[in-house]
């Protein structure tokens, strides 16, 4: 009788390591393929369309890099609390409470401000919202005891809904023709685009400069230090007087901020007014999660993933269009390559062995 | 004396299974490059008491983890009453008689006791098995005074409380060979007697005990045979009876061990630690520490001796600033530290060496040098603005590896693989490289072999001598005898009394142990040591 053994692996090379993440990527599109074959879909046919839609062509690569600059942002912040063992799920509200803190500073100041005055203003808005929001969850944990994956998850929805009252009620622009949007952002209070593309530049320098930074702050500061001593051991933290609560409050400042960031990215780069939650951000919050997963919770590795990831995700536009599969079908595509990184990271801690033989 | 009722329920407990002998022939086992376990042959039959000794590290913690279905041997196999057999889960394990007390507890520390009982019990029911566990547990524990709530968390237990709860999760199975690691080290002389005893009496019914032990004189009272391991391999097999403490100890460290720690009195003058009226809550939120005063001197080792659960826990929290006080005041050189932060504690001069080790005293993943400078990396030494200096940081590991023995093939090795005595010493020595004006170390060698707890002893010593003060939490008579200048009795969060250790009432520290306040000298003579 074959039977399945398991056992702590010790150590891991780093070789070894990227090895899996390679397999567990494989395997998660084998899966994949298999669910394209199920619809009707070949998928050699499949994934060549997603990925020569959005590194293919010239103009297929600049929308993937508009989409990596949110996951970028996003899953750089997750990969910071995820490394002290903090699971926000809860970036998607955060994006949107940037977009909105960002969207009130660019309506009520963008007409009297220069555009190198505003644009920082709002940016620091964006982060205020993102973290106050994300700051929510954290104090609740610490005061009450509140696992923060169910309040980072619930918040969403909150604000989902808060943000859709402001644009049927009060925010309502009187020019929209009825529609629930809010007035257009006036012109300092947009960013510029990269010619011939949607790349809004300053979110792109924002992003790219805040995961190295975070980087630098993970691995070679103090408070990085602290930050992975609690994901270890929160008990060893305690005894060696590392401020929990103190630790825990910041770096969901940080998580929080940057996905607000990347909301007023994504509102003062290509919305230009505030519109409905589920097309103001197209889920990048929960696609984050998996940026910062495949980064092995890097920072610095986040920029590699956050562009893939957002590759799919024009891909997966791309094949709704020529092969006629449903909008659900990115979603179901993110979700299984997550649960092969998760396996991958599961053979990558532990030895599994099959064995021939009576079992003991 | 124990009465017949519990033997007889242990024998009830221990005769369901019977084991007639057991091997494990060629046991080898590597991690990463180093052999824990090379090429080892063990054997024990009914009613033999088998003792297991060996330095950390030996790997016979290694051994007995293949044997409970922890670890599978690369090598080598098992067989009871002849038959080979395979354990590939500590449920197997259980299936074929072996149960096992682990010298690291093994529970879950949210669940309550009866839960984690019921966890690993085979008979449990269904549905609520709460209730039909709830009476054997409070059978066993009024039996051997084992004195638990099966209502609390384990978290809230103490180690000492917790390694019972251990004892009964095993025998509640019915072990035929049951497999001690270091089942003493918690307990008072009189419920280590007891336990003794009720040992022989399972050897006499013919049971077989694998006993892993640091202590000599446990070894030679209880066990018939005793196989001696040292790095991975056995280096001899002899029955215990007929060798003396410093033979079985030259066997194991392969050098002379001298038990004679040389302490000359020092005068005390300059005092370190004032601890006045001081009461703490406990995780229950009940008093646990009833206003306890002393003072701590220079060139000093205080020591806090009592069975666990009676509050040191409490009160080196509080003296550490991990846990409130409520009541009194805590002082430090006089400067009043009552209820500051863990770090500016430290930052005053205090430094602590924790209990549960694993659990409190390092990150695990972490490398080495990083938990080397664990609670002092805010310190100027150790980084430059907000940034760590990780070149000054290594060079100061290697330093700290190489003045406290730390055996590791390379500092950028993660912490967990160390043994126990090797993380043990590289907390000490983070812990009083900075020269502390106060080190606190709670049971600083539980659970260490001989070699690992002379050189820790000795680096105590040598704290007091260069003028810290030191406070030893530890259940180790021994320890407590060997090192301090004065003892306190803690007991239900009192101080029985504080002794000078040359005080003749200290043979009868048993009875002040179980709650004799003011013993006058010659009182309760059967308290014997």
């Amino acid at each position: 009788m074959l039977h399945v053994k398991v056992s702590d692996r010790e150590q891991i090379s780093a070789l070894g390591s990227f090895l899996t993440l390679v397999l567990a990527l494989a395997a998660g599109m084998v899966a994949i393929g298999l669910l394209f074959i199920i619809s009707g879909v070949n998928p050699f046919f499949a994934f060549k369309k997603i990925f020569s839609g959005s590194f293919g062509s010239l103009y297929g690569f600049k929308e993937t890099i508009t989409k990596a600059i949110p996951l970028i942002l996003i899953g750089g912040g997750l990969a910071v609390v995820f490394k002290a063992k903090f699971w926000n799920i809860g970036a998607e509200s955060q994006l949107l409470m940037g977009a909105i803190f960002g969207t009130w500073v660019g309506l009520n100041w963008g007409p009297s401000l220069p555009s190198p005055v505003i644009v920082p203003l709002m940016f620091l808005a964006g982060f205020l919202g993102g973290a106050l929001w994300g700051l929510i969850p954290a104090i609740l944990k610490l005061r009450f005891s509140i696992n923060e994956v169910i309040s980072t998850l619930m918040l969403n929805y909150i604000c989902a809904e808060f943000l859709t009252m402001l644009i049927v009620g009060p925010w309502k622009s009187p020019k929209k023709f009825g529609f629930p949007y809010t007035d257009d952002l006036p012109d300092s209070a947009i960013l510029s685009l990269l010619p011939g593309s949607r790349i809004h530049t300053a979110t792109l320098i924002v992003a790219v400069v805040a995961v190295v930074v975070l980087t630098i702050v993970i691995y070679k500061t103090r408070f990085g230090y602290e930050v992975r001593v609690i994901g270890e051991n929160p008990d060893a933290a305690k005894y060696a007087g590392i401020d929990f609560s103190r630790t825990t409050m910041l770096i969901m400042v940080i998580s929080g901020g940057m996905a607000g960031l990347a909301g007023v990215g994504e509102v003062a780069g290509i919305h230009h007014y505030l519109s409905y939650p589920d097309s103001i951000s197209s889920g990048y919050g929960f696609t984050a999660i998996i940026v910062a997963w495949l980064a092995k919770l890097n920072p610095i590795y986040v920029i590699f993933s956050g562009i893939f990831f957002a590759g799919i995700l024009v891909g997966g536009d791309a094949i709704q269009i020529s092969l006629g599969l449903p909008a659900a079908t990115v979603a179901v595509f993110n979700g299984t390559l997550l649960i092969f990184l998760i396996m991958g990271d599961f053979f990558t801690k532990n030895k599994v062995r099959i064995l021939a033989g009576e079992r003991g | 004396m124990p009465k017949p009722g519990p033997l007889l329920f242990f024998w009830m407990c221990v005769t369901m299974k019977t084991i007639e002998s057991l091997e494990m022939i060629n046991i080898s086992k590597s991690f990463h490059c180093v052999r824990a376990n090379d090429n080892i042959n063990v054997k024990v039959s009914s009613g033999e008491i088998l003792g297991l000794l060996g330095e950390n590290g030996a790997g016979k913690t290694t051994l007995m983890n293949i044997l409970y279905g922890i670890y599978q041997p690369d090598a080598g196999e098992i067989r009871i009453n002849g038959h080979r057999i395979s354990i590939d889960s500590p449920k197997a394990s259980i299936d074929h008689g072996i149960g096992m007390v682990h010298q690291h507890f093994m529970l879950v520390q949210n669940h309550t006791v009866i839960e984690n009982i019921a966890l690993g019990y085979a008979h449990a029911p269904w549905l609520f098995p709460q209730k039909k566990i709830r009476q054997r547990v409070i059978s066993f524990s009024e039996k051997f005074k084992f004195d638990i709530d099966p209502e609390k968390k384990i978290w809230q237990l103490s180690a000492g409380e917790q390694q019972r709860v251990e004892i009964i999760k095993a025998l509640i199975n019915g072990a035929g060979l049951l497999i001690l690691d270091e089942p003493t080290s918690v307990l008072t002389p009189q419920e280590t007697r007891d336990f003794f005893q009720v040992l022989e009496k399972m050897r006499k019914d013919g049971q077989m005990i694998i006993l892993i032990s640091h202590k000599l004189d446990e070894i030679k009272r209880l066990c018939d045979r005793v196989t001696v391991l040292r790095k991975g391999q056995v280096v001899g097999h002899a029955d215990a009876g007929h060798l003396d403490k410093r033979t079985l100890a030259r066997m194991m460290i392969g050098r002379d061990v001298i038990f004679s720690f040389s302490r000359e009195k020092m005068p005390r003058k300059e005092k370190v630690l004032e601890v006045a009226d001081v009461r703490v809550d406990g995780d229950k939120g009940y008093p646990v520490v009833n206003g306890i005063s002393f003072e701590v001197y220079r060139n000093e080792i205080f020591g806090i001796a009592g069975v666990s659960g009676n509050g040191q826990r409490e009160l080196v929290e509080a003296i550490t600033g991990l846990r409130t006080v409520t009541h009194g005041q805590i002082r430090i050189n006089d400067i009043d530290i009552t209820n500051q932060s863990a770090r500016k504690i430290h930052n005053t001069g205090v430094s602590h060496v924790p209990e549960e080790r694993i659990r409190f005293g390092i990150a695990p993943n972490l490398f080495i040098y990083e938990n080397a400078i664990l609670k002092q990396h805010h310190q100027k030494k150790f980084s430059r603005r907000a940034f760590l200096a990780y070149g000054r940081i290594k060079a100061h590991t290697r330093q700290l590896i190489k003045d406290f023995q730390v055996a590791t093939p390379s500092i950028n090795v993660q912490t967990k693989n160390l043994s126990g005595g090797n993380i043990q010493k590289l907390i000490l020595g983070r812990e009083i490289a900075d020269k502390p004006d106060l080190l606190v170390a709670s049971h600083p060698t539980y659970g260490l072999d001989v070699g690992a707890t002379e050189y820790l002893r000795n680096q105590l010593l040598r704290r007091r001598t260069e003028g810290g003060a030191v406070l030893l939490v530890s259940e180790d008579l021994e320890e407590i005898f060997e090192l301090c200048d004065r003892i306190a009795v803690i007991f239900q969060g009192h101080f029985m009394g504080i002794l000078e250790s040359d005080d003749p009432r200290i043979a009868d520290i048993g009875m002040m142990m179980a709650g004799t306040r003011d013993l006058k000298a010659g009182e309760g003579a059967d308290a014997s040591r």
